[in-house]
């Protein structure tokens, strides 16, 4: 192993290699939900500091992700949907990840408060700072409540798009925020159901080896029954609205149903089919908050051409 | 003993060039823009009012 790896390392990673490690998956959840913050806060913003706005909270992502994937370049070798990254697969060496991530850390804030303002700035600062230390560093390997927590840090781009434009945090902003921290766990442990990821090898408590498969499950419909009234009552918010009630109403029950089938069936079913049943509430889940805030922003049109809302 | 010019190698440093030149220069593009527009967008300083007023208001 050590073998083919020395012939594999060259020493010379290629563009994309430094593009894989900001995660640029992760990236698109992060530009959509942000533009989503921005372009629904109630302050108009220029074009292009909304476009450069977008740009350095994604750069400020991407950091992120470079300095977690230094950090966990020990247990992404271990497991087998990580160990082609490029640190594991020896294409890019664990200090310039850091040196990468450090860089485009300070680059992002820095660029953040210039272009938009500075508690935008802070917030940033303050999902890579959570992401990487909060998360990474401590609790990903302490708790099994580590995805919960984690979550966090994936939900904070619309509050920082909506911080760009309006220059703070409102109920309207923490509320696109819950959003996605409560969707993440029941998001995440629908995949990790059907991953079978060598998480106990790698020294990572997930709730599925620690709590056992059916603890997952119930953990899931919970959240999910906890996620609904989050995802229903945004609509009567300020930036809700009819549109996004309906959506709301729509996507909670089809998400519902999924967490309620998954909770009702043992291993042994799930087996029996292949996990379809995981398999398509995680594909749903994507959908859900994929069309939530697709629907915000269809609320945020309607606002601008002077329809939608309750008032 | 070194890489024979077609090998990987350069093909790689090539391509990481490429892109890091092209990164910086979408960067320069984009504070340029940021520029006009942050320039752009200052308040007018206010003009000189005739001196007969400004000493009325004063006065």
């Amino acid at each position: 192993m050590t073998d083919i790896r020395a012939f594999d390392q060259t020493g010379e990673a290629g563009f994309r290699d430094y593009v894989a490690l900001l995660k640029p998956r992760v990236m698109s959840l992060v530009v959509f939900t942000a533009l989503v913050g921005l372009l629904v806060a109630p302050v108009p913003v220029h074009p292009v500091i909304a476009v450069a706005s977008i740009l350095f909270i994604a750069l400020g992502g991407g950091a992120s992700g470079a300095l977690n994937m230094w950090w966990d370049s020990d247990i992404d070798q271990i497991m087998r949907r990580t160990c082609a990254r490029p640190i594991p697969a020896g294409r890019v060496e664990p200090r310039e990840a850091l040196a990468l991530g450090l860089v485009l850390s300070l680059i992002s804030v820095a660029m953040l408060g210039l272009a938009a303002n500075w508690v935008a700035a802070g917030l940033l600062a303050f999902t890579i700072f959570f992401y990487v230390v909060i998360y990474s560093m401590w609790l990903k390997r302490t708790t099994p409540q580590n995805i919960v927590i984690g979550g966090a840090a994936g939900a904070f781009p619309p509050m920082i798009g909506w911080a760009c434009a309006t220059g703070g945090i409102s109920l309207e902003s923490v509320a696109m925020f819950m959003l996605i921290f409560m969707w993440t766990p029941p998001h995440f442990w629908s995949l990790a159901l059907f991953m079978k990821d060598d998480y106990s090898n790698a020294g990572v408590p997930m709730l599925t080896v620690t709590h056992g498969r059916k603890a997952a499950r119930t953990h899931i419909l919970v959240y999910t029954i906890l996620l609904t009234p989050v995802a229903v009552g945004t609509a009567f918010t300020a930036i809700g609205g009819g549109v996004y009630l309906a959506a709301s109403l729509i996507l909670s029950a089809g998400f519902l149903r999924g967490a309620w089938r998954i909770w009702k069936r043992d291993e042994a079913a799930a087996e029996a089919d292949k996990y379809a049943v995981e398999k398509k509430t995680f594909r749903f889940s994507l959908i859900y908050l994929a069309g939530l805030f697709a629907a915000l922003l269809a609320e945020g049109v309607l606002h601008h051409l002077g329809l939608g809302g309750w008032w | 003993m070194g890489f024979s010019a077609g090998h990987e190698i350069f093909k790689r440093r090539l391509g990481r060039n490429l892109g890091l030149g092209g990164a910086l220069l979408a960067l320069v593009v984009l504070i340029f823009a940021l520029t006009i527009v942050k320039v752009g967008d200052q308040p007018k300083p206010v003009s000189a009012k005739p001196a007969a007023a400004s000493q009325g208001a004063s006065g």
